[in-house]
């Protein structure tokens, strides 16, 4: 008898962990800053856990954050983008180029190279159906040959005040800037995912693609706007790092491919599509944020950072897959 | 009525032709195309054909075609291993290590060491990938970054070396005639093995139930684990010769000399006509779309055109090809109704 009301509580805990993953990610990360905390004080004996070191995770995570935005868009239709990482160089780069000629023509043009490459991922996938893996690393090998050329012609590094700003300064002490772009634009998607018609779309066309069409969905429509808008999150991205940096190069963004979409899975968003948002995402590129500054603090060298962050990423999505696997 | 089977026996004959090519047109084509590019890569030049030609195309396209023989089995069992690029660095580091004072029978049987000890490193991707029910794209960009952290580890900037007799099994011909580097041989050998215990045996067409239908492979008594493990082994295997090819090609370990092949690989497999779905393709296919891939690039550089512009223009090339490629699929699929 007793055995019933523990199966069912385990099946409530899992219910709970389905439908809200953001609760259980919060608890990791909670917990990993407190982890964080702990190892800090033992190493130099200063404290993690302060305001000042909330701010900073935000203000890093906020690059990571846009690029698996657009990443969440892409894989709740059951793609990839691989594409995401040399957008943001190229929007990188296309600011510090047109940095002299004033911020807001630099950003507009960055956003503007964003939008056209992921519009040509979105007709390769969407209008040709190529598979989205082979697109956007296609698209992706080809946006980084061009920029490779450009760099040659003419490499002036001039990042504007702006953009620097945008990308690391803060206010009211603790507020890092870049949060003024990455905290609307969460909302949106949040909210747009949620409530708006082409949200439950990408839902629908991400669950089965069949019966979205016979449904009365234009599936091609969806997956252009959906490539096309990861392209401009990832110029976005591209905007505050190298506002951060303050100098663009060709390997600026190359780093944050593989968390791109290591934060999204670990937030819950099957890779098979239909299942998940950008909720869950968030707190992955913070969680990944905070495990890159526990990995700096614990001294370790490149390789064995490496290694940490695969090894953490996979227990992650395991620990992930096997609480919300569908049998009991 | 009795003239039945003789009218009925020469069309059952003609369609198993025409099958042949239906099955195997994208290969063919792909044939074809390299071919093509021989020729056209032949006529840039005016010296005449010597060993030299095949041994520089060897180095080049080697690799390649190992990473390519590794991706294609994991797809074609319904997978995808994003970790090869990563095992091939490893596989380089540890081997320039390793071999930099060994002597030649002694590189040799490092080798081997290497490619089963690969192997079983696959075949624990494959459990992981088995047991944690995580999708397999994830499991092995998570392999991506720990193969190359182990890469990192072993050597953190490039050194190490191979004996000199080593290097030349890619180069000159230690093994057989001028014109057929050892390395090839190694490579045609890797094939032929490959297609003896997978296309002839049961628990290799297992690879293939299981990538065209896996509730259907299950149902039908394959043991999907295992045969999704052995995938990764054999993918992991071929991965270690292409790391082996890499040490051989440069005479030293780089932890990052693999770090292009795990997308090359992608692109080489698919050019090479495996369903990206599973369940179809094989080796040959993507051998030769790895040649494709490394003639375009050395035929560019010839014609004078910038690196970075041949990187350009065999995307693009790639793109376009899947596109067509998609394209005609689906043409074929309205026609066949």
């Amino acid at each position: 008898m007793t055995a019933v009301p523990e199966r069912a509580r385990r099946r409530d805990l899992r219910r709970a962990l389905v439908d809200n993953p953001a609760v259980v990610l919060t608890f990791v990360f909670v917990g990993l800053f407190v982890v964080t905390d702990i190892v800090n004080r033992a190493q130099s004996g200063q404290a993690f856990l302060s305001p000042k070191q909330v701010s900073t995770t935000f203000l890093y995570a906020a690059v990571l954050g846009l690029l698996s935005a657009g990443q969440t868009l892409v894989m709740l239709t059951a793609g990839v983008d691989l594409s995401v990482a040399t957008t943001a160089t190229a929007s990188a780069f296309f600011v510090s180029r047109y940095g002299t000629e004033g911020s807001a023509k630099a950003i507009l043009i960055a956003l503007g190279v964003g939008l056209a490459i992921g519009a040509v991922n979105g007709i390769g996938v969407g209008i040709f159906r190529v598979n989205a893996l082979i697109m956007t690393l296609g698209i992706s090998v080809i946006t980084l040959g061009v920029l490779t050329v450009e760099a040659q012609k003419q490499f002036t590094s001039l990042v504007p005040n702006d953009v620097v700003m945008l990308g690391s300064g803060r206010f009211l002490t603790y507020v890092p800037y870049d949060l003024l772009v990455w905290a609307p634009v969460s909302a949106l998607i949040i909210l747009g995912l949620r409530y708006s018609g082409i949200g439950r779309v990408i839902y629908a066309v991400g669950d089965n693609p069949v019966a979205a069409r016979l449904a009365g969905v234009r599936v091609w429509q969806v997956l252009l706007v959906v490539y096309a808008l990861s392209g401009l999150l990832s110029a976005a991205a591209g905007i505050l790092l190298v506002g951060f940096n303050n100098a663009a190069d060709l390997g600026i963004a190359s780093p944050f491919l593989l968390p791109s979409v290591a934060a999204v899975v670990i937030g819950g968003t099957s890779i098979f599509g239909g299942l998940g948002g950008y909720a869950g995402t968030i707190l992955g590129a913070l969680i990944l944020t905070v495990l890159d500054s526990l990995l700096t603090i614990l001294n370790a060298s490149q390789a064995v950072r490496q290694i940490l962050y695969g090894l953490i990423v996979l227990a992650l999505a395991a620990i992930y897959a096997r609480a919300t696997a569908q049998s009991d | 009525m009795s003239s039945a089977p003789a009218t009925v026996a020469p069309p059952h004959r003609a369609p198993d032709f025409r099958r042949l090519v239906r099955r195997h047109g994208w290969t063919i084509g792909v044939y074809l195309l390299l071919f093509a590019l021989v020729l056209y890569w032949r006529s840039q030049t005016t010296l005449p054909w010597g060993p030299f030609d095949v041994q520089s195309l060897a180095i080049d396209a080697l690799p390649l075609a190992f990473a390519a023989c590794a991706q294609a089995i994991v797809v074609i069992s319904g997978g995808i291993d994003l970790s090869i690029g990563s095992m091939m660095s490893l596989v380089n580091v540890v081997s320039a290590r390793l071999m930099v004072d060994a002597g030649f029978e002694h590189a040799l049987l490092i080798s081997v060491l290497l490619v089963l000890a690969a192997a079983l490193i696959g075949a624990l991707t494959g459990l992981t990938i088995v047991v944690t029910k995580v999708a397999d794209i994830i499991v092995t960009l998570a392999m991506l970054f720990v193969l190359g952290g182990a890469a990192l580890w072993v050597l953190t900037i490039p050194g190490g070396g191979v004996p000199a007799h080593y290097a030349s099994l890619i180069t000159v011909d230690t093994v057989g005639t001028k014109w057929l580097p050892a390395a090839v041989v190694v490579l045609l050998g890797a094939v032929v093995l490959f297609w003896a215990t997978v296309r002839r045996l049961r628990p290799g067409l297992a690879l293939y139930a299981v990538g065209s239908n896996r509730s259907a492979a299950y149902l039908a008594g394959v043991n999907v684990p295992a045969a999704r493990i052995a995938a990764y082994a054999y993918s992991g295997a071929f991965a270690a010769l292409g790391g082996l090819a890499l040490s051989a090609a440069s005479g030293l370990g780089d932890p990052h000399s693999g770090d292009i092949y795990t997308l090359n690989s992608v692109a080489a497999v698919v050019l090479g006509g495996v369903s990206l779905l599973g369940g179809v393709g094989g080796l040959i296919g993507p051998i030769a779309a790895a040649f494709v891939l490394t003639l375009v690039k050395t035929i560019l550089i010839i014609k004078g055109v910038d690196q970075n512009w041949a990187q350009v223009i065999q995307g693009t090339l790639i793109v376009l090809v899947v596109m067509i490629g998609g394209l005609a699929i689906r043409q074929k699929g309205k026609s066949g109704g």
